[in-house]
């Protein structure tokens, strides 16, 4: 392996890593504090895309406003569904709140497909967004650069608000017990809203990204990172933040090592792959990586 | 009046099966393709929730990766039936081994069936294993694994492209009602015997069932099995109704149809999961006439169907949990036992 193609495989794997990271650990959050795995979450990512994708056609404003407002339409629809589709199933079982998301999931799939189309829609990005530049002779967009400076800044200040704040170590604890920290006076309502405020802030900056790559925003596009962040947080821990970071890059590094080494033949099973992998890490180590506060769930 | 006893314990599947016959009868009756079509497809979707009943509503786990098998049955018996030739010319990658299969309909019906079970009994054990949160993800991840395999494996599948089987339908509207039958008559005999009840008590408590002596990983593992058989027997049956089919068919949106029959109508108990498949076909044809007239008069709204049965079932799941028929089974109860069995609850 030439030097060239080394730098390119690092900046590859790092760019992807790192929406692969903010990716899961939008999941993660809501997971730590809920027990919950929202499938909606892909459908976070959807509706930011196409809130980009409504103010770049329609306005003309500046694009960190657009990106802003982008972000927080993710926030406000991830705060919005819990309050109106999820609260009523708190303390229910795990099951009916899987459904639950499922099926908010294919209500906002079919309402962005009735309300916008059904076809893939182009987003327009700032141009820098497609520029490249050399980096030691590698030819490296500028996006995938701005991706891995963005991952650092969100990841540490990120770590300032869960380990310096009030709120942060209220998030924490409940994460930890919900219950004791509910009898510690920390208020539960307020601290899931917030939990779904960060997951979909975090699905509004993967859907910035994510657009950036393909360039479109179509109903169906929150499957394909809904699918990969199951894939990391099983690997990484489904109790642990700084698991679903870790993993997010483990995760990065197979799948661009499978592209380079599978024949194309098997390329197409890749997803196949990814996936036996999830089942086999559920079956032989189900904490995942990181451990967390991970109770063993198993029969028998 | 021991033979009416006999018969009166035994009601609920005659009932339902008698419900399904009339309906069925009827609708063909009216000697209208449209209305042939609905009853016909009715009846396999009747098949599927059954199987999905068989498992979810016994055990109280949800298995994401049902339509997965039902996929597997519909694959297999599709390369079971379809001629050698016809194969080779549509399919040149196939396995030669594959190309070389043919046999009569039913049987192929069976051999769907047989390999659906085969991938559970392979893939099940360590999966029964896992329970809540791990369980589901893991059956979730093997529901894309095998949609993954579906859509990619050219030399058995046709791969992404659509894989057509000639000839004429051999699922008609009287093979549909009687599989549909059968499969009610299976999912309540599997509810009543020995393994089923052991199958409930372990989903009411599993601590409490192991320590009555009850294999808790080994009687999931054996419903999975069967759950998945009748699945993969819906499969042909849909394949040989549909005649071309691709691994889409099999996902999240017929994943969601069955889930939300079951949901609404109550997966614990066979009446319920009936009275679901019926009431949800019913209600997707008459949503599906509104899309259209909307779409008619200038408004596309397609997935408007969709939406308003995941409502529902959001719906259903927050205020009745349990469903329609919330573990009812409709039965024939004998004249004047009704007050001995009220008698006997006072006392309890």
């Amino acid at each position: 392996m030439s030097l060239a193609t080394f730098i390119e495989f690092v900046v590859n794997t790092l760019s992807l890593g790192s929406l692969y990271a903010l990716l899961s650990l939008g999941l993660v959050f809501v997971f730590g504090i809920m027990e919950m795995v929202n499938f909606a979450y892909g459908e976070y990512i959807t509706v930011s895309a196409y809130i980009l994708y409504l103010l770049g056609i329609n306005t003309s404003l500046p694009w960190p406003l657009v990106f802003l407002l982008g972000i927080l339409g993710g926030a406000a629809i991830s705060v919005i569904s819990e309050i109106v589709a999820f609260r009523p199933f708190r303390g229910r079982s795990v099951e009916a709140l899987l459904v639950t998301s499922f099926a908010v999931s294919l209500i906002l799939q079919y309402t962005a497909q009735i309300t916008i189309s059904p076809r893939s829609k182009p987003v327009p990005l700032p141009g820098f967004f497609n520029q490249s530049v050399n980096v030691a002779g590698v030819v490296t967009p500028i996006r995938s650069l701005l991706l891995i400076a963005v991952t650092v800044l969100l990841l540490a200040g990120f770590s300032l608000l869960m380990k310096k704040t009030v709120l942060g170590i209220a998030m924490r604890a409940a994460a930890e017990d919900f219950t004791t920290a509910r009898l510690m006076g920390v208020p539960a309502n307020l601290i899931i809203s917030c939990a779904f405020a960060i997951s979909g802030v975090l699905a509004g900056v993967v859907a910035i990204f994510w657009v950036g790559r393909s360039g479109s925003a179509e109903p169906l596009m929150g499957q394909a990172p809904l699918l990969i962040s199951f894939i990391v947080v099983v690997i990484g821990g489904m109790h642990s933040l700084v698991g679903s970071v870790v993993g997010g890059f483990i995760y990065a590094a197979i799948a661009n090592v499978l592209t380079l080494v599978l024949p194309t033949s098997l390329l197409s099973f890749r997803e196949a792959i990814m996936f036996a992998i999830v089942i086999i890490f559920l079956v032989l180590k189900p904490a995942g990586l990181f451990r967390g506060s991970y109770v063993e769930e198993r029969v028998g | 009046m021991n033979a009416l006893q006999w018969l009166s314990r035994r009601s609920t599947p005659i009932i339902l099966a008698a419900v399904l016959a009339v309906l069925v009868y009827f609708l063909w009756w009216l000697n209208d393709s449209y209305l042939e079509d609905v009853a016909t497809n009715g009846c396999i979707t009747l098949v599927m929730v059954m199987g999905f009943q068989l498992f979810m509503g016994n055990s109280g786990i949800l298995n994401w990766s049902y339509v997965g098998y039902v996929g597997i049955g519909a694959f297999a018996s599709a390369i079971c039936s379809i001629e050698p030739d016809s194969k080779r010319l549509q399919m040149p990658v196939m396995y030669e081994a594959l190309i070389g299969i043919h046999m009569p309909y039913w049987a192929a019906l069976l051999v769907g069936a047989a390999v659906a079970a085969l991938a559970a009994a392979i893939i099940g054990f360590p999966l029964a294993r896992l329970s809540d949160m791990a369980g589901a993800i893991a059956q979730f991840a093997l529901l894309v694994v095998f949609y993954t395999l579906l859509a990619q494996w050219q030399q058995v599948t046709n791969g992404p492209r659509t894989f057509t089987l000639g000839g004429t339908r051999s699922t008609t509207i009287w093979v549909a009602l009687v599989v549909g039958v059968i499969s009610i008559f299976v999912a309540y005999w599997f509810k009543e015997s020995a393994l089923g009840l052991r199958l409930r008590a372990s989903r009411e408590d599993r601590y409490a069932a192991a320590s009555s002596g009850i294999n808790v990983v080994a009687t999931r593992y054996y419903g999975y099995i069967i759950s998945a058989a009748v699945g993969g027997l819906a499969g042909g049956l849909f394949s040989h109704y549909i005649l071309s089919i691709t691994a889409k068919s099999f996902y999240l949106a017929e994943l969601f149809l069955v889930l939300s029959m079951v949901i609404i109508g109550g997966s614990m108990s066979v009446t319920g999961a009936f009275a679901g498949c019926i009431l949800i076909t019913i209600a997707r044809q008459g949503l599906r006439q509104g899309e259209a007239n909307l779409t008619n008069s200038g408004f596309d709204v397609s997935g408007m169907t969709e939406i308003v049965l995941a409502v529902l079932m959001i719906l259903f799941l927050m205020l009745r949990p349990n469903g329609i028929a919330a573990g009812w089974e409709v039965r024939w109860r004998l004249p004047g036992r009704r007050a001995a069995r009220s008698d006997s609850k006072q006392r309890s």
